[in-house]
């Protein structure tokens, strides 16, 4: 009773308190907004028209496809910087990780430059194989995948560093070959982190926009995805779809957080 | 690239000179009128000047505050190039800006119909369509009607976007059914993608096709002659520099606007 317990103390010094409301005052509004401007009783009709039926179809399949790809990638990408001594390991650390904080759009540049018809890559693919990425839905998938991959692999070398190593070791001395030691001991280990990092990939990968939009092209059904759909509703003036569209992209994003809560956001509450 | 690039820059310049246009309003109710501020002097327009322009008036309206600032040295001018509809919808969502021009009627009356315009707007150019491909014709285009080949890449704006409906009017004069890889949000948007070589072809304005120079050819669409688009220009009524904006939508109308427009290969009105 004499000792204030740290968790509970109500005295908030306005210093704190008057910055910390308006900050989550910038947080919160535009979400609130976008409910209180939402057209309600239009919204079954615009949520069942088939531009934005096209485009949610769209983006749930490139999401998982790019979350697929990037599983099958990303993971051992993760296991490498986790469990090998390579040389240069910080410098494929700081590589792979680059996506993270580049803008989406200059991504797009990038990937345009060198899958492009007069790219490095894409030339060559066009002139060999006659195959083209931009402007495919196999263009918005790669996209998807550069941005949204690194949230995997940065969650799975998480979950990979703190796992017990003993259990690895065990394996080994017991005859294990290294890959049968990944698959039957380090991977059900870090499964958890390994499926936080799907599903946080996953949601990165339906929210793209910007690289999206410069190397895959908008063409509804094939490239135009549900960001994109807002975009370019609210840039032909039609505001009600890119509201209805964002309440779907909010909606979405809140039941991820809530299905991760007590991985990302603890439970401190 | 470059072109990207510098589009991305500028509109991010745009987006940051914004917010600071909006801080010196309140500051400075009386603009314009000569005795707030250190540099107004008499009836000479100061101060900043925020003017919402069609893609396809980028080259031109640059060249023309680069001419106007002869004559106005106190008068700064910051653009935002975009697709007219998406200005509008901007200028109705109550964006600071003092000047609206876009690329039809259309997208004008909206602005008008939902009042944010101060008095009548004026014509001051006219815009024709063109059948644009890189430089070379690698795809070996012949006309409208290669539009319609699946094989080939094609670039066209939105259709809720003036250059995309002006697209839309010239194939139905055309009699043909496009089949688009990618519909862009605006003009310039199409253009690089020409410039790029990542379309084969692309429905751009003349003018737009003129401002890529050397990486764009264009091909003879005599349909293209009937289908012509005016450009509207208005002062706005939540204008916050009003002497600056008669001066420069004055600028746009009379002689100087009418000697760039022409030399950037518009109509006139």
């Amino acid at each position: 009773m004499s000792r204030p317990r740290r968790t509970d103390d109500l005295r908030v010094p306005a210093g704190l308190l008057i910055p910390a409301l308006v900050g989550v005052a910038i947080l919160v509004l535009p979400m609130l907004g976008l409910v209180l401007r939402a057209p309600w009783s239009d919204l079954p009709s615009i949520l069942t028209s088939e531009a934005v039926l096209t485009a949610l179809r769209l983006s749930l399949t490139t999401a998982t496809a790019a979350t697929l790809v990037a599983l099958v990638c990303g993971v051992p990408v993760a296991w490498l910087l986790a469990r090998t001594a390579l040389p240069g390991r910080s410098l494929l650390r700081g590589v792979v990780t680059v996506p993270l904080v580049l803008p989406p759009v200059i991504g797009g540049v990038a990937l345009l430059m060198v899958f492009g018809r007069r790219g490095v890559i894409g030339g060559w693919m066009d002139e060999t194989f006659g195959v083209s990425l931009p402007f495919t839905t196999t263009a918005v998938v790669l996209a998807q995948v550069f941005v949204a991959m690194p949230f995997l692999i940065v969650a799975v070398e998480g979950a990979l560093r703190t796992t017990d190593r003993r259990y690895e070791d065990v394996a080994a001395t017991l005859g294990a070959t290294s890959w049968t030691t990944f698959r039957r001991v380090t991977l059900p280990a870090v499964a958890p982190g390994v499926l936080a990092g799907a599903v946080l990939c996953w949601a990165r990968a339906l929210g793209e926009f910007g690289a999206t939009v410069t190397f895959a092209g908008s063409l509804p059904g094939t490239t135009r995805t549900l960001p994109i759909e807002a975009y370019v509703a609210i840039g032909a003036g039609d505001s009600e779809v890119a509201i209805v569209l964002s309440l779907l992209m909010i909606v979405v994003s809140v039941a991820i957080l809530v299905g991760l809560r007590d991985r990302w956001i603890g439970s401190s509450a | 690239m470059s072109r990207g690039a510098r589009y991305t820059v500028l509109a991010v310049a745009v987006a940051i000179v914004l917010p600071t246009v909006g801080c010196d309003d309140d500051e400075d109710p009386q603009v314009g009128a000569g005795s707030d501020t250190a540099s107004g002097q008499g009836d000479t327009p100061s101060g900043t000047v925020t003017v919402l322009a069609a893609a396809s008036l980028t080259e031109s309206f640059e060249e023309l505050a680069g001419q106007l600032a002869r004559e106005y040295p106190d008068l700064e001018v910051v653009f935002s190039f975009g697709p007219s509809s998406g200005l509008v919808e901007q200028v109705i969502s109550g964006a600071p800006a003092d000047v609206l021009a876009t690329a039809d009627p259309t997208t004008m009356d909206e602005a008008v119909a939902a009042d944010v315009v101060d008095g009548e707007p004026v014509v001051f150019a006219r815009n024709a369509l063109t059948l644009a491909v890189p430089a070379g014709n690698p795809a070996g285009v012949t006309g409208l009607a290669d539009l319609a080949d699946d094989d080939l890449r094609v670039a066209v704006c939105e259709p809720q976007v003036p250059c995309g409906a002006a697209a839309e009017r010239l194939l139905d004069a055309a009699g043909v059914t496009a089949a688009p890889d990618t519909l862009t949000t605006d003009v310039k948007e199409a253009a690089s993608l020409v410039a790029l070589g990542e379309a084969d072809a692309a429905l751009i304005y003349r003018t737009d096709a003129a401002a890529e120079g050397d990486d764009i050819e264009t091909l003879d669409v005599p349909e293209a002659d009937e289908i012509v688009n005016d450009y509207p220009v208005a002062l706005l009524a939540d204008a916050a520099n009003p002497d600056g904006a008669r001066a420069i939508a004055g600028a746009i109308t009379g002689e100087l606007g009418r000697s760039v427009l022409a030399e950037a290969g518009f109509l006139e009105p």
